[in-house]
């Protein structure tokens, strides 16, 4: 299992657009995908889930990442976040 | 007639309403209410079944949800659109749909209540968040939970109904009436609604008896009660005594016999007593209409409303389905022709992109939302000119208020005949382009845009309509939907001696040319043809060849001078009883 923590670095926050995005790339591996925030837990791979984060600029995301491609997936998606879900 | 009315002064099970569809037909009744978004709680027995009613309805709202995201895309641009794309992946969601079926099979409810509890949860922890684009989102999240739990309902009433009954409801929708055609359905009656509605417009050209605006007709009715529907005086009688079966058994003998009589007429042609013949046309709204237009020996269709399309498939069809249903339609009427109405949504018919107006009878409707739309509006003008190989489709413009509408139409058929002439497609080069006169503005200038267009068609429901400032659909204002009204009988004359001086042919399609009173003075006010429900072109036909066109002028002429729409209506009474002419609802 992989632990990670992300910091969201665009102005609009996690908003609908990279939240589909997030699903579609966790979708393409085996591995379970977990987001954590604020004391909730959400399926990564459940666009509503993901879709109930409130997740504006500078808030912190935790993310784990378990199965047998959980290190391609783990740097597929902590790029997409680092990478300000490719808007910037 | 006296025996009617004795049997209505001693009746105590007797329901009133307006005669909205002729007929008579005794039956069960079936209760059709609707609870709209008013969640079911109740258990379910066969749960497999639920699950896959459950992934039925997923189905259905992707499609539905596929076609409004595309006209979105161009509509709203990337921005807007985006949440519809949400909202599709919502519908493949593997978490939200195993939770779902999980909690079917362990608590055994109903799938809409399901769906809808799950649904809240995440939207209560949207609203919850501080972020107001969150309480946003969480609006978004309803709409989708909205359109499942619709489907699920509609494929738990579909379940229900059962074969040959007669419908009783509060109200009929256009995609009801579509829904029962297919449970053979045997007549309706219903709570609110007129004349004009929808509803009636369909049970009439379906040949179904109905009676709308039976004050507690869902209350005093229960299933599988026995009624007898009176579609010519407006009457119901609930669980009827043997006197009242009786009676009625022998009308609808009687009506059997008046029918096989109307059917000798049929290689006779529609033509007064003085040799003036009158072209008699069918509307069709749904396909299933065609094989009456072609028993009833119409000259062809004067108005295929193509919006029934979307309402029977309950979605946009795209160019190829549209080239196929049109085609086809062209082909079972060749050589006959068949004039194509394109999309007249707004209004009461269909709802686009569920967007709200506070007038939508006012609003964007008919040839309005087209030209908003190119890209829907180009799609069905290809594929009326594909299916007009044969030269026999017409095609016709609704709604039409400036001659910008007309300019900028016939420009976009240009285009689309460059575009199917560079792709090597057949089609006929000079189809003809016609419009409805349906708004007052275009009444008033009929001459000036009669120039622009091959062939003019008067819809009388909607002139009717605007000229009185009446809406159709409400049952407290209705009693001024006159259509003998002077105002709308003048404007009629007017726009056909417009359209006459421009030399273009002028027909009429709306309901008034179904009433079996109008056909005198529709006659004597010069119309070349009349579009009307197939099955009343029999009736109409026999009403035509019992009066000369001379003395129909003369009516016509009398009636122009006349200042009261009672007046005009007492002065075609006396007409039909100079010339002996019987309406069927008086007979029986």
């Amino acid at each position: 299992m992989i632990s990670e923590t992300v910091k969201i670095v665009n102005n609009a926050g996690l908003h609908t657009r990279p939240a589909a995005t997030i699903v579609k790339i966790a979708s393409k591996y085996k591995s379970d995908f977990f987001i954590k925030k604020d004391g909730l837990k959400i399926n990564g791979k459940s666009i509503i889930g993901v879709m109930t984060l409130a997740a504006e600029m500078g808030s912190e995301l935790e993310l784990t990442f378990d199965g047998p491609d959980e290190i391609n997936l783990a740097q597929d998606i902590v790029g997409f976040i680092q990478r300000g879900f490719d808007e910037l | 007639m006296r025996g009617l009315k004795t049997l209505i002064e001693s009746s105590d099970n007797l329901a009133n309403g307006i005669a909205a569809a002729p007929g008579i037909v005794i039956g069960k009744a079936y209760i059709y209410k609707k609870e709209i978004l008013n969640i079911n709680q109740s258990s379910v027995e066969d749960v497999e079944e639920a699950i896959q009613l459950f992934h039925e309805s997923l189905e259905k709202s992707k499609k539905e949800l596929l076609k409004v995201f595309n006209v979105a895309k161009d509509q709203m641009g990337e921005k807007r659109s985006e949440i519809f794309e949400a909202q599709l992946m919502i519908l493949d969601d593997p978490v939200l749909i195993s939770t779902i079926e999980r909690r079917i099979r362990e608590e055994k409810k109903q799938p809409e209540s399901v769906v809808d509890d799950e649904i809240s949860k995440y939207q209560q922890m949207m609203f919850m968040a501080h972020e107001s684009y969150m309480r946003e989102r969480a609006l978004d999240i309803e709409d989708i939970k909205n359109r499942i739990v619709k489907n699920l309902q509609k494929k738990r009433w579909e379940s229900k109904i059962s074969n040959d009954v007669i419908v009783v409801s509060d109200s009929i929708t256009p995609a009801d009436t579509i829904l029962f055609t297919k449970f053979n359905v045997k007549g309706y009656v219903t709570v609110y609604g007129g004349l004009t509605s929808h509803a009636a417009i369909l049970a009439r050209s379906l040949d179904l008896p109905a009676v709308l605006g039976v004050h507690g007709a869902t209350e005093n009715i229960k299933n599988d009660d026995t009624i007898i529907v009176d579609g010519f005086h407006g009457l119901v009688f609930i669980n009827p005594n043997e006197k009242q079966i009786e009676f009625y058994q022998n009308k609808i003998k009687h009506l059997e016999e008046i029918n096989a009589s109307l059917a000798e007429l049929h290689d006779k042609p529609a033509t007064t007593t003085d040799g003036k013949e009158i072209e008699l046309f069918a509307n069709v709204d749904v396909s299933g209409e065609v094989h009456l237009v072609i028993t009833n020996r119409a000259k062809g269709v004067g108005l295929y409303r193509t919006e029934q399309i979307i309402e029977e498939l309950g979605e946009f069809p795209d160019e190829e389905q549209q080239t196929k249903i049109y085609a086809n339609l062209a082909t079972r009427l060749y050589p006959q022709p068949l004039t194509i109405r394109v999309f007249d949504i707004g209004g009461d018919k269909v709802k686009f992109l569920d967007h709200e107006e506070a007038n939508p009878f006012l609003g964007l409707r008919g040839i309005r939302l087209l030209l908003a739309n190119p890209k829907l509006f180009k799609e069905q003008i290809r594929a009326i000119l594909r299916a007009s190989v044969n030269k026999n489709i017409l095609l016709m413009i609704p709604m039409v208020s400036t001659i910008d509408e007309i300019i900028v139409s016939r420009q976009l058929i240009e285009e689309c005949k460059k575009e199917l002439q560079s792709a090597k497609i057949q089609f006929d080069k000079h189809m003809q382009v016609g419009m409805m006169m349906e708004v007052p503005s275009a009444a008033v200038m009929a001459q000036d845009y009669a120039e622009l267009v091959d062939f003019v068609s008067i819809g009388t429901n909607d002139l009717i309509q605007y000229i009185m400032a009446v809406d159709r659909g409400n049952d407290i204002v209705n009693y001024l939907y006159q259509e003998f009204h002077p105002a709308v009988i003048r404007t009629i004359n007017y726009i056909v001696h417009g359209s006459k001086r421009a030399g273009k042919k002028v027909s009429i399609c709306g309901e008034m040319a179904a009433d079996t009173l109008a056909i005198p003075l529709l006659v004597g006010l010069d119309l070349d043809s009349f579009s009307l429900s197939p099955a009343v072109l029999p009736t109409a036909k026999k009403v035509i060849r019992s009066f000369s066109y001379e003395s129909a002028k003369t009516l016509a002429n009398e009636c122009l001078q006349l200042n009261s729409h009672e007046k005009i209506l007492k002065r075609i009474e006396q007409f039909f009883a100079e010339n002996n002419i019987k309406r069927t609802r008086n007979i029986l």
